[in-house]
């Protein structure tokens, strides 16, 4: 905690930012309840802080991303095998793309 | 490395981004997919939050407040209301509750459970409003917080801390720093910092 850190960007890396609005746009769009969120997000950071102190950073963020996949894992509009499916599917992508070519998952 | 390229590059292929990174884009294909979020409605979300919305609106509010006494009747009695006048409007539907610094009363946000934060006036929390240290100590010793913040108050003044819920966010309206009479609005929006509104700090005094 430090009252001289620069605000700087909102956001430290890109996913971040795209977590965070992946999250609003679910929200919004009635996928849940904002309340919903803010408890599934609560008990998270609880369990985790528990462990060790979080800073508030990538941390923080990372604790988003776990609420924010059970959420959509017990909702059924992401389940856990689906999603680990897709993230493997993108890496794949990102290794077979020629460096500066746009990364496209394969059909 | 798990391929066999034989470019002189160091990168032949994309770069793998960061784990969580690809976590997300797995979510973000998924819920495209089937039609559950809508990219140009996240697209629209990330161009609000990194470009457009900050503390800077909040200061706004706080600044014609300073200068505009219906203003500030107004504000404190209905926040959203009165941002709206300005046309600053939450996304969520959540309810923004102005608290004014007095001489008798010091207002601090926090929010315990996760970080709920007044975001269509301030954007993004900071790091610290985020950590656990700060959740958890704010509540239980305000005054030690607020000096390593730096700020030290008169002992006579109480501290009211106010923990922010999912539908409940916090504006604190700092204290009209001396010597700021006669400064147009945007002087004195611009003595209006980020931290003077979530009670971590005090408004600047004029240069």
């Amino acid at each position: 905690m430090s009252a001289t850190r620069s605000p700087a960007a909102p956001f430290e890396e890109p996913w971040q930012a795209e977590l965070f609005a992946l999250t609003v746009a679910l929200g919004e769009a009635g996928v849940f309840g904002w309340p919903d969120w803010t408890s599934a997000f609560g008990a998270t950071l609880k369990t985790r802080g528990a462990a060790r102190a979080l800073d508030g950073g990538a941390d923080y963020y990372a604790a988003w991303l776990e609420t924010l996949e059970g959420l959509l894992d017990r909702a059924g509009s992401a389940p856990r095998a689906e999603a680990a499916a897709m993230r493997d599917r993108w890496a794949a992508a990102y290794l077979a793309t020629p460096h500066g070519a746009p990364v496209r998952l394969s059909p | 490395m798990p391929h066999d390229h034989s470019h002189d590059d160091d990168h032949p292929h994309a770069l793998l981004p960061p784990e969580p990174a690809l976590r997300v884009k797995a979510l973000q294909t998924i819920l495209v997919g089937k039609g559950l979020v809508d990219p140009e409605a996240m697209e629209a979300i990330l161009e609000t939050y990194e470009r457009k919305v900050g503390p800077h609106l909040g200061a706004q509010v706080v600044a014609r407040a300073w200068v505009d006494p219906a203003f500030r009747g107004r504000l404190l009695a209905d926040a959203n209301a009165a941002m709206a006048e300005l046309g600053i409007a939450g996304r969520q539907g959540e309810h923004v509750v102005a608290v004014e610094n007095t001489a008798g009363t010091h207002n601090m946000v926090v929010c315990t459970l996760c970080s709920c934060y007044p975001w269509p006036l301030l954007g993004i929390p900071p790091a610290w409003y985020k950590s656990d240290a700060y959740r958890a100590r704010a509540v239980r010793e305000p005054r030690r917080v607020l000096a390593e913040f730096g700020v030290t108050l008169p002992e006579g003044t109480k501290v009211r801390v106010w923990d922010s819920t999912a539908e409940v966010r916090y504006l604190v309206v700092p204290m009209r720093p001396e010597g700021s009479e006669g400064l147009d609005l945007a002087a004195l929006a611009a003595l209006v910092t980020r931290d003077s509104m979530i009670g971590t700090g005090l408004a600047g005094a004029p240069a």
